[in-house]
């Protein structure tokens, strides 16, 4: 199998086959949350860390569901009951978890860089849960494994994203692994909410959502990061519903067997409408036992990875 | 080296699915389940040779079964990353009397994932072993309760085989030991 890294750091620096790799293995641990035993013994004696420096439910019950469903210890730390309140810097709390013996660290972390900071001076594999504005690769592996299991073929598809694209490591990660496999990407949101060199990556970029959305294979409609609301990027919620909500009759421009996607965690009435958000379109929860299988994906692969340099 | 050919294999399975039929009375609740990758060939003309000594108008559930994630050997360093492959159980394993098969037993540790993986399916009132052919040096505890062919070896033995008879078809003996 094509996959030897020590490390998922994002999807920019992976190949396709790569990329490939762990949406295949995802497959058959999906079929395994049908038994009345959702486990199987791949990763026992293994111990795997949660450190996050942000808040999160979603992303961290995720990895911890998917670490014991591979029979792994796994751990979580939130660092607001950590010693890193009283001062301990990051590589020093890592390097305290790996002394312990931790196989696997998944770290989330305000600033961009942190988890290839983790990486370089650790031996334990290193995760990154989401970095800043960079990349949250499992996100974009779970929307990408998705986009498979329901279009069977990413190439060619018209995949748009909706609203704050320069706030979201999803969006980019989003982006990485959209274009090695071949689909259209657009991006549409206020002026403010997108980089100025997006279009580099390889994508569209439009302003006007009802001109972006029309014959969309997929929505995926980013989350608005309401703390960013105080930034004064755009003047009010009231406008940014107006001009960028993904309502019914927006979505009646895209394709009939629209994909309608979203990371999570959701602000109905706001960038998605209530109405869309429990449409048939809507694949949002199903999105949610995805990221489990492909999380469980990686933890193996990179277990395995391990195992064979040892050698 | 040539140890079966296409006549001969189909001559065995033929045996096993005999054998199957006379010491099963309960036929109605046997399932077969193939190992992947090379059991399920097995599995499937055993099956259907079941099928037909037994009349049966129903077809015999029949599942396919990957034990990657239950190996003992994963954790062992150096080890390649072997590819997960589907198991696909449709029918509830629960109170069947299961007929487990693969192509060649050798160390014994196959089938001991196997067990493992049924066990977490649910609680079968029999599990059988059938194998195609049986290559002696066990490292556990596990016998056959059908078997085909016995030929000790320490060489590795390789079945080619699809799930309908053809010419093509052979068992064979590779010529350097493992």
């Amino acid at each position: 199998m094509s996959f030897n890294r020590k490390d998922l750091l994002g999807l920019e620096h992976l190949d396709k086959k790569e990329i490939q790799t762990i949406i295949d293995s995802a497959r058959p641990f999906k079929d395994m949350f049908t038994r009345s035993i959702k486990k199987a013994p791949a990763l026992v004696g293994k111990t795997v860390v949660n450190l996050f420096y942000e808040p999160s439910t979603r992303t961290r019950t995720s990895f911890e569901v998917a670490s014991k469903r591979l029979s792994a210890d796994v751990v979580s730390i939130a660092t607001a009951t950590s010693s890193v309140v009283k001062g301990e810097s990051l590589v020093d709390t890592a390097k305290t978890l790996e002394a312990m013996k931790a196989d696997i660290i998944i770290i989330r972390h305000t600033l961009a860089g942190t988890p290839e900071l983790l990486a370089k001076n650790l031996n334990a594999s290193i995760i990154n849960a989401g970095d800043g504005f960079h990349e949250h690769p499992t996100q974009g592996l779970l929307d990408l494994f998705t986009m498979q299991e329901k279009k069977k073929k990413i190439e060619g598809l018209k995949v748009l994203l909706v609203g704050d694209i320069l706030h979201s490591r999803v969006a980019k990660s989003n982006i990485w692994a959209l274009t090695k496999f071949g689909a259209k990407v657009r991006v549409v949101g206020p002026p403010t909410l997108i980089p100025s060199r997006i279009s580099e990556l390889g994508v569209e970029v439009f302003y006007n959502l009802d001109e972006a959305i029309k014959d969309a294979d997929v929505v995926n409609i980013l989350r608005i990061q309401m703390e960013r609301q105080q930034e004064n990027l755009f003047p009010s919620i009231h406008e940014y519903v107006e001009l960028y909500q993904v309502t019914k009759e927006r979505l009646a421009k895209a394709k009939p067997d629209v994909l309608v996607m979203h990371p999570g965690p959701m602000n109905r009435g706001i960038e998605i409408d209530s109405e869309v958000a429990d449409s048939p379109a809507a694949v949002i929860n199903e999105q949610v036992t995805n990221g489990i299988a492909v999380r469980m994906s990686v933890l193996y692969l990179l277990a395995a990875a391990r195992n064979k340099r040892k050698k | 080296m040539e140890i079966l050919n296409s006549q001969q294999i189909d001559n065995e399975i033929e045996k096993l699915a005999k054998e199957i039929s006379a010491t099963n009375d309960d036929i109605e609740n046997i399932a077969i389940i193939g190992i992947q990758t090379k059991g399920v060939n097995v599995a499937k003309r055993l099956s259907k040779k079941i099928k037909d000594i037994k009349k049966l108008t129903k077809e015999i559930p029949f599942g396919i079964l990957d034990i990657t994630l239950y190996r003992d050997d994963l954790q062992e360093a150096g080890a390649d990353i072997p590819t997960i492959k589907d198991t696909d159980i449709s029918f509830d394993v629960s109170n069947k009397n299961i007929i487990l098969v693969d192509d060649v037993l050798y160390t014994g540790r196959t089938i001991r994932s196997a067990l493992d993986v049924l066990k977490d399916l649910g609680r079968p009132k029999c599990i059988k072993l059938a194998v195609l052919v049986d290559r002696g040096y066990r490292e556990l505890p596990i016998q056959p309760d059908y078997v085909g062919l016995i030929h000790h070896t320490k060489s590795r033995i390789c079945v080619n085989m699809g799930d309908e008879i053809s010419d093509a078809d052979r068992v064979y003996v590779e010529e350097t030991a493992e």
